[in-house]
């Protein structure tokens, strides 16, 4: 059974596929850039005072805010390295 | 076609994909910097020529898509659309695409295509996608987008020329939106576009299907349906997409960007990304939880001290050369109200704006070198945890700090802040930064009156530079959660790869920043320093009054004595200047700090540089301008008694009103070059009033608040 998570609930290191994003402009705003429903995500590492984090995309980094990260939902995978 | 006919080229992409690099290998040094009308989002304008033609090339804002959201998208749209005020429809659209991140830059490319805007696509950093590990093929990309590609590494200059030859051929119009929902969707959406077409009549097919695309996103001021018609259509198609398994805000972004790698997946062959392992490795070190802040701290130190100290030593010179200048000046005009003019008013106020361009040269050469290379992006990872006590974004970091130096670098730094509340918040507390001109005042004061050795007054000074950090951080705080409050924005930073910075660019940028600055603030700074001159140097004191000083001055026997008489009519002519009536005008408002008229002068001939105050009490007090005679300031100061009034025989400058004067000067906008710049930045002179309102009642509490504290204590 697949359960989602918040991608803020994710360790460095580990990764995930986007499930769902909640709040709409937030979710158009991510969505635009590249944080599409089906896409992997890793998170890279957290900033030095524990906030914002670090995501790998496909060909990308980007940093959003653990507030964010809260709306944004994973299936979580398993340790793939 | 007319060769003399003059064509309109636009470009658009994303921040990070080398827009600015490609503007500059375009246009040269044939460029114009001004803002787009009504807001402060910049706007370069420049000139490049093909065979056939003459261009004139319009640097769009980054934008990472045309939904408008942020004041850059609006604008790009508006203006890829014609609706720009001042700025007629563009005749071609030259979209720079970031090679190596292909993809994600492909979306606002596909956005400009699918307007149906004559597009021509430079592919730009083809090096950077090699190590990238992405093999694209320009003409099957061409053929898959529908608008011709030109492959280039605007960096080596490398398809320039062909991307002229592109644009000169002229691009056909583009295909319509090539992504499709399900037959319904599609129904409703044309009936949308239907809709709008009676109310724009000129509009194209791709034009008004882009618009209904838009629309039925919804979701902000800037997409309300020009007519009910089209509003209901709107309505009705956001029901249908819902119906068929769409979610009407964020269709277009899934399907296009599904689209999007149905394409790279044809034109694209793809190996390992070395580029980002690369990068990711940097970082390791660079954002490490240790070093990473321990590094940043380092390159900040070194930007500041390059501010602080290197810079003041072509400041030195130019210094020196305002004043040789004026010497020369002065010794070669005949005495007189002209060569006052000239030399005390026009050469010292084009030396006071000269002054300032080692610092701004050094601030925008660091800042260029971190954005160019990405480090300022990491800086404002590391930064925002912290910036967001205060209610700003990490990006407000560099700014502020470089207001350390001297606020009006940091103030033009606050463009790099995309947030427009978060600007405004950044540059309404920047002049709370204790720059470089208080350190003078704060020293004078302090030596004289702080009792208690250098530990207590080293230890006052380091208080005052942090009262203004802790000010600016509540100031900043307050402002964002009442005048500035807003939504707040989620930060969305990229974390582009790391690359070498061109020097070519960070060239064209320093060009850019220093001939702005004396364009726009030059003239202000110019103008104040001559009213302030005058205001210092007249009414003349009157013919016997002169005549007096004259007889003594050859009466006098030894230099010493001339110098000591010069400086005794320096000190009535100042006292009898319009300054100083103003002085006196404004004591019974200035008592209640414990300032007396000479002060209030002070403070007011400190308007043109703070600094000045020094110079400017060393006149009042009769010691004359020397700064480094600081020694027989001190012991004027210490010696001063009031003139009239119920404290009349009494020393002016006690504990308490040092504390205040000091206390005043952590606080009060007294810097008319801030102003000027302020104007400049945020286009209208209602921020600088306001700052400055805010900041006297700041300075006026605080040193009025200071003085009663102290005198209670002592």
């Amino acid at each position: 059974m697949k359960t989602v998570h918040p991608l803020s609930e994710l360790k460095p290191g580990e990764g995930g596929v986007i499930a769902r994003i909640e709040g709409s402009v937030l979710r158009l705003r991510l969505m635009e850039r590249g944080l599409l429903p089906g896409e992997r995500v890793q998170t890279l590492k957290r900033a030095p005072l524990g906030d914002p984090i670090e995501l790998a995309l496909d060909g990308f980094r980007l940093s959003i805010r653990k507030q964010e990260a809260e709306r944004i939902f994973v299936v979580r995978e398993e340790e793939s390295k | 076609m007319n060769a003399n006919e003059r064509r309109i080229a636009v470009l658009a992409g994303n921040p990070n994909s080398g827009k600015t690099t490609l503007f500059n290998a375009l246009t040269g040094l044939r460029q114009k910097v001004g803002n787009y009308a009504g807001v402060t989002v910049e706007r370069k304008t420049g000139v490049f020529e093909t065979n056939g033609a003459e261009w004139s090339l319009i640097d769009l804002p980054g934008a990472y898509s045309l939904t408008a959201r942020s004041p850059e998208e609006t604008i790009a749209r508006k203006a890829l659309r014609g609706e720009m005020e001042d700025l007629p429809k563009p005749n071609l659209a030259i979209i720079v695409v970031d090679a190596s991140n292909l993809d994600r830059n492909l979306y606002l490319a596909t956005q400009i295509l699918n307007m149906g805007v004559p597009s021509v696509i430079a592919l730009n950093m083809m090096d950077q996608a090699e190590t990238a590990g992405a093999q694209i093929d320009a003409d099957i990309l061409a053929a898959q987008l529908g608008a011709p590609v030109v492959p280039m590494i605007a960096t080596r200059g490398e398809g320039v020329e062909e991307l002229k030859a592109a644009a000169e051929n002229g691009a056909s119009e583009p295909p319509m939106r090539p992504w499709r929902l399900d037959d319904e969707s599609e129904a409703a959406l044309s009936y949308v576009s239907l809709a709008l077409g009676r109310v724009h009549k000129e509009a194209s097919d791709a034009e008004l299907d882009s618009e209904a695309v838009r629309l039925v996103a919804g979701g902000d001021s800037e997409s309300t349906p020009p007519s009910d018609e089209a509003a209901e259509a709107v309505a009705e198609a956001r029901n249908t997409l819902s119906q068929n398994g769409h979610t009407p805000e964020t269709f277009e972004a899934q399907a296009r960007h599904r689209w999007i790698r149905s394409v790279t997946a044809k034109a694209v062959g793809r190996s390992e990304n070395a580029l980002l392992s690369r990068s990711d490795r940097i970082d390791s070190v660079l954002t490490h939880r240790v070093f990473g802040p321990l590094i940043l701290l380092a390159a900040a130190l070194l930007a500041f001290q390059a501010i602080f100290s290197w810079a003041s030593i072509p400041m030195d010179w130019i210094d020196a050369g305002v004043s040789a200048l004026g010497g020369w000046v002065g010794g070669w005009m005949p005495e007189g109200a002209l060569s006052g003019l000239i030399v005390d008013g026009v050469i010292a106020g084009v030396g006071s704006v000269v002054i300032f361009l080692p610092q701004i040269l050094f601030l925008f050469f660091f800042i260029g070198l971190l954005e160019d290379t990405g480090y300022m992006a990491r800086a404002a990872f590391m930064m925002d945890r912290f910036m967001r006590g205060m209610g700003l974004h990490g990006n407000a970091f560099i700014p502020l700090l470089s207001s350390f130096a001297c606020a009006i670098p940091g103030i033009m730094a606050t463009r790099t802040i995309s947030e427009p509340k978060d600007r405004l918040a950044t540059i309404l507390v920047a002049p709370l930064m204790a720059c470089s001109a208080r350190l003078p005042v704060y020293v004078l004061i302090i030596a004289a009156f702080i009792p208690g050795g250098a530990w207590a007054q080293s230890l006052s000074l380091t208080g005052l530079y942090l009262l203004g950090v802790l000010a600016a951080m509540a100031m900043a705080f307050l402002f964002k959660k009442t005048l500035l409050r807003g939504e707040a924005a989620p930060l969305i930073l990229e974390l582009p790869p790391y690359r070498l910075p061109n020097w070519r660019t960070l060239f064209f940028r320093l060009w850019d920043r220093s001939g702005e600055f004396i364009k726009r603030a030059g003239g202000m700074i110019l103008a104040a320093t001559i009213v302030l001159w005058f205001m210092a140097s007249y009414p003349k004191l009157p013919a016997d009054v002169e005549a007096a000083y004259e007889t003594r001055l050859a009466a006098a026997e030894t230099e010493a004595a001339e110098q000591q008489i010069e400086n005794e009519r320096a000190e009535a002519a100042i006292s009898n200047s319009f300054a100083a009536r103003l002085g006196r005008w404004t004591e019974p408002a200035l008592r209640p700090l414990g300032f007396d008229w000479r002060i209030g002068v002070g403070v007011i001939a400190s308007f043109a540089a703070r600094e000045v105050f020094v110079g400017a009490m060393g006149t009042l007090y009769g010691v004359g301008e020397a700064d480094d005679d600081t020694k027989s300031l001190q012991e004027r100061l210490e010696g001063a008694v009031w003139e009239s009034g119920d404290k009349k025989g009494e020393n002016i400058y006690t504990l308490p009103t040092a504390v205040a004067l000091l206390l005043f000067y952590v606080f009060a906008l007294q810097c008319v070059s801030t102003v000027a710049v302020m104007r400049r930045e945020t286009n209208s002179w209602r921020w600088p009033a306001f700052a400055w309102v805010y900041m006297f009642i700041l300075a006026y509490g605080f040193a009025w608040a200071g003085r009663v504290a102290v005198a209670a204590f002592i």
